[in-house]
């Protein structure tokens, strides 16, 4: 997740004015779906499904395998009918229209190259279909091959090329047409990084190039991360969260699209009113959150927006959590928090409004200054990011605090991720970058240490 | 491979000596001198000269290669279309009964489907002669087309033509331009197949055949009653040559098809 610090989000056509036409009213959707749904004999692959998609869009489909990505693609391109329910691409209602007959183009999950012809044929035969010229048809072959960096190859077969070779032919061939739409499902992932990083540039330039809207889907977080204006998470037919990719990891609507974005550590406990010193009111408790340690994701350290925070939490209010552990047994929250918080030098973070999450016996309550305060008494589950966990020898000072051992340490090169055993059994995740070499490490296994975190680092999810 | 054992190497002697004994003989007396075709005396390409300038023999044979032709030929077409209607319509009701309906010929026997045929020309008025031969063999080679063809369509990736939809091609356009290239080798065989089961079709074409067209089987068929000569012979031999010819060339076509196809698809299917 690294990665996605170093992105430059260009949607740079606009760079005064951000790219949301979903937060516009009056915008009109390129795609609409209303209340799809399809079925498979008794099986129902998609779930009354309900979205729009805008003109320039790059909306990217995640989510576990067999959730309905595909046959969503499907329906859009005209293979598959929804069961129920209209999709309508440009204001007009597709149904009975014929996949010729859409403006869509379509990169197959399977490639689906046409194995007797040439790879130059396979990318030209849209083009034929159109009946341009055949030197209009050569140039835009050769920009194609170009781009996609199979001019070596443009004479062979498909069987005469690797399976990276293959999916760079699919994708050349379904963006031969230039369409308005263009559905790429799983259009990278046979590619190496270096190529799929440069392939993806490529795309979000065509993109911003031609206006194309692009729906993608992908297995791969950090390419949705890096190409997506908006993603979406989807689960068993739904769609469970749409968001900007700063939203989705940052404020997950629920804790299966916290877990299924990124890493994470997920702890539910009951929530508290968290009665901190109520005149300590700084203008902006943000700062201080002491994070020493992590660097590396400065960038994405944006504050939570509590509006769109309760906006998330409204409208997917219902979805279920996991099996929770037994009520714990409650700590009196002022002390450990006065504790915790008192020596911060820096201008205090005392929040105005939070929530003291006791989460399990013997543990001091967690504090979380993002969530209404009208959640006290509720079960919530706070869903931590590794990179937002601090770890320490000494005790730091930071909203949270716990102690705990490393019994595990994942190195992953530019970080390593740190799992720490509390004195409970729970486990927490840390995440720090790898400044010194390795062999520097002054934490390591079976080490008494701190993890901490700040009282806006974990996303506060309502069970 | 396996060593044969003794067992193994008689059975399969005897296996292969039943099968191919009488025609090993009938291939060696082709090439007797003697007029007598009991009597051994030595070898002669003889016979052969003569049937070239028997004018009756090479009527027959013109006739016979003709309807072998047309009929293949349109065999070839309408069993293609059945395949592809059956494979491609998914389920609809009936559809066993239809797919039953296009098989059962094979297993009909031959005397009954001559015998409807020939009820069939004489009630709408049709003259027997080539014609009528020629879809007389059209509807009974169909069945063995459309099972070949629709077993390869089986196997075939429909998303090369949903591709081809995509890419803006109509459907027949799709079917042109992409299925029927890529199941040529299927159609090319059930061709062939077609084409040799009128050559040596005897029973269908004698009911359904008039004095003006006479095919080899039943020239043969009517010379032999007067006695076998060695004419007929190196007639059946040359035949037997036609037929293996066309029957091995189905067979490598299609085995060809086979390994090129298991190719493509694991060239199409994505390797992960
Ligand atoms: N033609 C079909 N008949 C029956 N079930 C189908 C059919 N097509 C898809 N399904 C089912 O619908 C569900 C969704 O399939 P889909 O192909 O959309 O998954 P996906 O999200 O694309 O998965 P993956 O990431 O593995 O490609 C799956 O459970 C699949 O088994
Ligand atoms: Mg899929």
């Amino acid at each position: 997740m690294a990665e996605t610090a170093q992105k430059p989000k260009t949607k740079s056509t606009a760079p005064d004015q951000a790219f949301e036409p979903w937060e516009d009213p009056n915008a009109k959707p390129l795609i609409e779906f209303r209340g799809v749904t399809k079925r498979f004999g008794d099986f129902t692959a998609i779930d009354d499904l309900t979205q729009d998609i805008y003109e320039r869009e790059f909306f990217a489909l995640l989510g576990p395998s067999g959730c309905g990505k595909t046959t969503m693609m499907r329906m859009l391109a005209g293979f598959d009918m929804p069961t129920a329910g209209e999709i309508l691409i440009a204001g007009q209602d597709m149904a009975g229209i014929p996949p010729n007959k859409r403006p869509v183009n379509m990169m197959f999950q399977s490639y689906a190259l046409f194995p007797h012809l040439s790879i130059w044929d396979n990318i030209a035969f849209g083009l034929k279909r159109e009946g341009r010229g055949s030197d209009a048809i050569a140039e835009r072959v050769e920009e194609m091959l170009r781009l996609t960096r199979l001019e070596r190859f443009a004479r062979r077969k498909p069987h005469q090329i690797s399976g990276g070779q293959r999916q760079r032919v699919a994708l050349a061939r379904s963006l031969a047409k230039a369409p308005k739409l263009l559905l790429l499902d799983e259009p990278l992932g046979a590619l190496d990084k270096k190529l799929r990083q440069d392939t993806q540039f490529e795309l979000m330039d065509i993109q911003e190039k031609t206006g194309t809207t692009f729906v993608i889907v992908t297995h791969d977080q950090e390419e949705a991360m890096t190409v997506a204006s908006r993603v979406a998470v989807m689960d068993e037919g739904r769609i469970v969260q749409v968001a900007t990719p700063a939203v989705i990891y940052e404020a997950p609507a629920t804790t299966y699209v916290a877990d299924f974005i990124g890493d994470v550590t997920l702890i539910a406990g009951e929530a508290k009113a968290h009665e901190s010193v109520v005149e300590e009111v700084v203008p902006e408790p943000e700062v201080a959150a002491p994070e020493p340690l992590v660097a590396a994701a400065e960038g994405e350290r944006a504050p939570q927006p509590n509006a769109l925070g309760e906006w998330l939490h409204d409208r997917l209010l219902t979805r279920v959590l996991g099996p929770r552990k037994a009520a714990p047994k409650l700590l009196p929250a002022p002390e450990v928090a006065a504790v915790v918080e008192a020596p911060v030098a820096a201008p205090k973070a005392a929040p105005t409004e939070g929530l003291a999450i006791h989460w399990a016996a013997g543990q001091p309550p967690l504090v979380a200054a993002n969530a209404p305060p009208d959640w006290a008494g509720k079960r919530v589950t706070l869903a931590l990011r590794p990179e937002k966990v601090a770890i320490s020898k000494a005790r730091p000072e930071a909203a949270n605090a716990l102690q705990g051992k490393v019994i595990d340490i994942a190195y992953l090169g530019n970080i390593s991720t740190y799992h720490v055993e509390l004195a409970n059994g729970s486990m927490i995740k840390a995440q720090m970058a790898n400044t010194r070499r390795i062999s520097r490490r002054d934490i390591t296994w079976e080490d008494d240490v701190w993890v901490s975190f700040s009282d806006t680092a974990a996303a506060v999810l309502e069970e | 491979m396996r060593r044969f054992s003794w067992f193994n190497a008689t059975s399969l002697t005897l296996g292969f000596a039943f099968l191919y004994l009488p025609m090993v003989i009938l291939v060696i007396y082709s090439f007797n001198a003697s007029k007598l075709v009991t009597v051994w005396a030595g070898f002669s390409t003889r016979w052969y000269g003569e049937l070239i300038r028997n004018e009756e023999f090479l009527d027959a044979a013109w006739v016979t290669l003709k309807v072998a032709f047309f009929s293949s030929t349109l065999a070839t077409i309408l069993g293609t279309m059945a395949a592809y209607v059956l494979v491609r319509a998914g389920r609809f009701s009936g559809r066993t009964l239809f797919s039953g309906m296009i098989y059962a010929p094979l297993v009909m026997p031959e005397v009954i489907t001559g015998l409807s045929l020939l009820l069939l020309f004489i009630g709408i008025g049709l003259d027997r002669g080539v014609l009528t031969i020629v879809l007389a063999h059209t509807t009974f080679s169909m069945c063995y087309v459309s099972v070949v063809v629709s077993s390869r369509l089986t196997s075939f990736d429909r998303s090369l033509e949903e591709a081809a939809l995509d890419l803006g091609c109509s459907p027949f356009d799709a079917f042109r331009l992409v299925t029927l290239p890529i199941i040529a080798p299927a159609v090319i065989s059930g061709w062939l197949l077609a084409f040799t089961l009128s050559l040596d079709d005897l029973v269908i074409a004698s009911f359904t055949t008039g004095p003006s067209a006479t095919t080899l089987p039943i020239k043969i068929f009517s010379a032999v009653r007067l006695g076998v000569s060695p004419e007929i012979n190196a007639l059946s031999t040359i035949m037997i040559g036609i037929v293996t010819v066309g029957v091995i060339t189905a067979s490598l076509i299609s085995k060809r098809a086979a390994v090129a196809q298991a190719r493509d698809e694991q060239a199409a299917a994505r390797t992960t």
